[in-house]
C-alpha cells in the first residue's frame, strides 16, 4: 500500500519545528526522523498523521559532540554515523556495539538515534542502551526546554515521557568506567530480538563496584535489572557472583509469550543472555585495568 | 494536496519533479523518472530491493519519501554500467550466476557497490555480513557473494595496477 495523503514541511531550526507542531495540531502533527519505523507504519497505513514536521534539515541536531565528560548524541544523528564515530567508541562504547544490531546498514543510514529512541519499540536496542547509561533525554516544546531521566522516559510500549508538541532534541550519555556489553538473541541477524541486555560493570580491585544493567524484549518497556545489580555490587567478580545475579534478575521477570516465542523459552533466553552480557563487560573491565 | 518541487540528480542527471508529500522516493523513481531498476517488494524496509544510493550510501526507497531527499545525490543500478561496459560487479554477477530470477538483484548490486566501495578488500565473511540486508529467495546466496569477491577483488587489482602505472 502507499501512504494516505498528509501535509509536510521540513523546518531548518528546532523553535520552527516547535511551532509548525503547535500549528498543525488538529490535523495529527507528527514528527519525522528517519523515517524507518514511522514510514512503515505509513506505508500499511496502521500510522495516518495529517501533518509531517520533517527533522532532517535541521543541522543543529545532527551533531556529535561532548560536554564534560557527558557525550551528547544529537536526535537526528544518523545511526550508521553514531555507529562509527570515534568518540562513541571512546565514551560509549555500550552504543555503538548494540547500534551494530539495530537492523541492517541501509536501514542504519537511515535511521536516528533520537527516532529510535522515541519510537520506543520495547524490542529495540537503543533504548535498553539509554537506560543502562542513564541517559538524559533532552525535550523541546512551547513551554521551553525539559531534561527526562531515561528511567523516567520510557512509559510503555512505544510510548515515552514526550508529550504532544514537544520534540526529542539530545541524548546525553553520562561517562561510565568499566566494561560495557551489548547482546541480544534475534531469529535471525537484524530482526527485531527476542531479548536483549545491555550491561555496564566497573570493578575495583577484587570486587566488583556497580554493575548497571537493562533489557529490552522481555517487557513492555526496557527494564534495569536491578537484583541483578543489587547482587552483584561489592561481590566477587567469579563464576557463582554471576550465577546468583543472572537467578535474581530472571526471578523478577514475566515476559509475555508471542508466536516469535513463548514466555517460557524468552525467560530461558534472557537467563543466557544475561550471562553472557555480564561476562562479557565484566571481562573487558577487567582488561581495561 | 499541496505539492512539493523536488530536486534530484540521479545517476549524474539532474531533475526537478513536483510531486505530493507522500510520494516515495522509489515511486518517483519509477514513474516520474522512468527508471524502473529499483524494484517494490515488501514496502516496509525487509527485503531490500528498493535499495539505492543516497549520496553514496544504500537507503531503501520504499521508506524513504522523495521529499526528505530534495537535492541530494541519487545512484540505482541503471547508473552501473559505463554505456554498453558492465560494471564488475554486473559482470560476475552474470559470470558466477548470481542472479535466477533477478528481482532482488538491483538492489543487491546496489547494496554490493556500497560494500566494495567502502572496503575494496572486503572478505568473504564481511560479503556474506553485509548482504544480509538484502533477501534472495532463488540463490541460496552463495553465488551472490562469490560474485561479489570477484568484482571485489578485480576492481580493488586494477585500482592497485592503475595507481602503479602512475607512480
Amino acid at each position: 500500500m502507499k501512504p494516505p495523503p498528509f501535509q509536510y514541511a521540513a523546518p531548518t531550526s528546532v523553535a520552527e519545528a516547535v511551532e509548525l507542531l503547535a500549528a498543525h495540531a488538529d490535523d495529527d502533527a507528527r514528527t519525522l526522523a528517519g523515517g524507518q519505523s514511522l514510514v512503515p507504519l505509513m506505508n500499511f497505513r496502521l500510522a495516518q498523521p495529517g501533518y509531517l514536521v520533517d527533522l532532517g534539515r535541521i543541522e543543529e541536531l545532527t551533531r556529535i559532540r561532548t560536554d564534560g565528560d557527558t557525550l551528547v548524541i544529537g536526535a537526528m544523528v544518523r545511526q550508521s554515523d553514531a555507529e562509527h564515530a570515534p568518540e562513541v567508541a571512546l565514551r560509549a562504547p555500550l552504543l555503538a556495539e548494540a547500534l551494530g544490531y539495530v537492523a541492517h546498514p541501509p536501514v542504519r543510514n537511515s535511521g536516528t538515534v533520537g527516532g529510535s529512541i522515541a519510537h520506543a519499540d520495547p524490542a529495540a536496542e537503543l533504548p535498553a542502551v539509554a537506560l543502562a547509561l542513564d541517559a538524559e533525554l533532552v525535550v523541546v516544546g512551547p513551554q521551553g526546554t525539559r531534561t527526562v531521566r531515561a528511567a523516567d522516559f520510557f512509559v510503555g510500549p512505544f510510548a515515552t515521557a514526550i508529550e504532544a508538541g514537544e520534540i526529542l532534541t539530545e541524548v546525553r550519555f553520562p561517562r561510565r568506567d568499566g566494561g560495557q556489553s551489548f547482546v541480544e538473541f534475534a531469529r535471525t541477524h537484524g530482526n527485531f530480538a527476542l531479548v536483549g541486555v545491555a550491561s555496564v560493570i566497573e570493578t575495583d580491585g577484587a570486587t566488583i563496584a556497580r554493575a548497571s544493567i537493562a533489557m529490552s524484549g522481555v517487557a513492555p518497556v526496557p527494564v534495569r535489572a536491578t537484583a541483578a545489580e543489587e547482587t552483584l555490587a561489592g561481590s566477587a567478580p567469579d563464576d557463582a557472583s554471576i550465577r546468583a545475579a543472572v537467578d535474581a534478575a530472571v526471578a523478577g521477570l514475566s515476559p509475555s509469550g508471542d508466536a516469535h516465542g513463548s514466555a517460557e523459552t524468552r525467560t530461558d533466553i534472557a537467563r543466557s543472555y544475561l550471562r553472557r552480557g555480564i561476562e562479557l563487560a565484566l571481562t573487558r573491565a577487567q582488561d581495561r585495568r | 494536496m499541496q505539492r512539493h518541487e523536488v530536486t534530484l540528480t540521479v545517476n549524474g542527471r539532474t531533475s526537478t519533479v513536483s510531486v505530493e508529500p507522500r510520494k516515495l522516493l522509489v515511486d518517483v523513481l519509477r514513474e516520474d523518472l522512468g527508471l524502473s531498476g529499483a524494484h517494490i517488494g515488501c514496502e516496509h524496509g525487509v527485503c531490500g530491493t528498493c535499495t539505492v544510493l543516497r549520496d553514496g550510501r544504500s537507503i531503501r526507497s520504499c521508506t524513504t519519501f522523495a521529499v526528505q531527499v530534495d537535492g541530494a545525490e541519487i545512484r540505482t543500478v541503471e547508473g552501473l554500467a559505463d554505456g554498453a561496459e558492465l560494471h564488475p560487479l554486473q559482470d560476475e554477477f552474470w559470470d558466477k550466476q548470481g542472479l535466477q530470477c533477478g528481482f532482488c538483484t538491483p538492489g543487491m548490486l546496489m547494496r554490493a557497490c556500497e560494500i566494495v566501495e567502502q572496503k575494496p578488500d572486503v572478505s568473504r565473511e564481511e560479503v556474506r555480513e553485509g548482504i544480509a540486508s538484502n533477501l534472495c529467495r532463488c540463490t541460496g546466496y552463495q553465488f551472490i557473494t562469490d560474485a561479489v569477491c570477484a568484482a571485489a577483488a578485480r576492481m580493488h587489482s586494477g585500482s592497485s595496477e592503475t595507481s602503479g602505472a602512475q607512480a
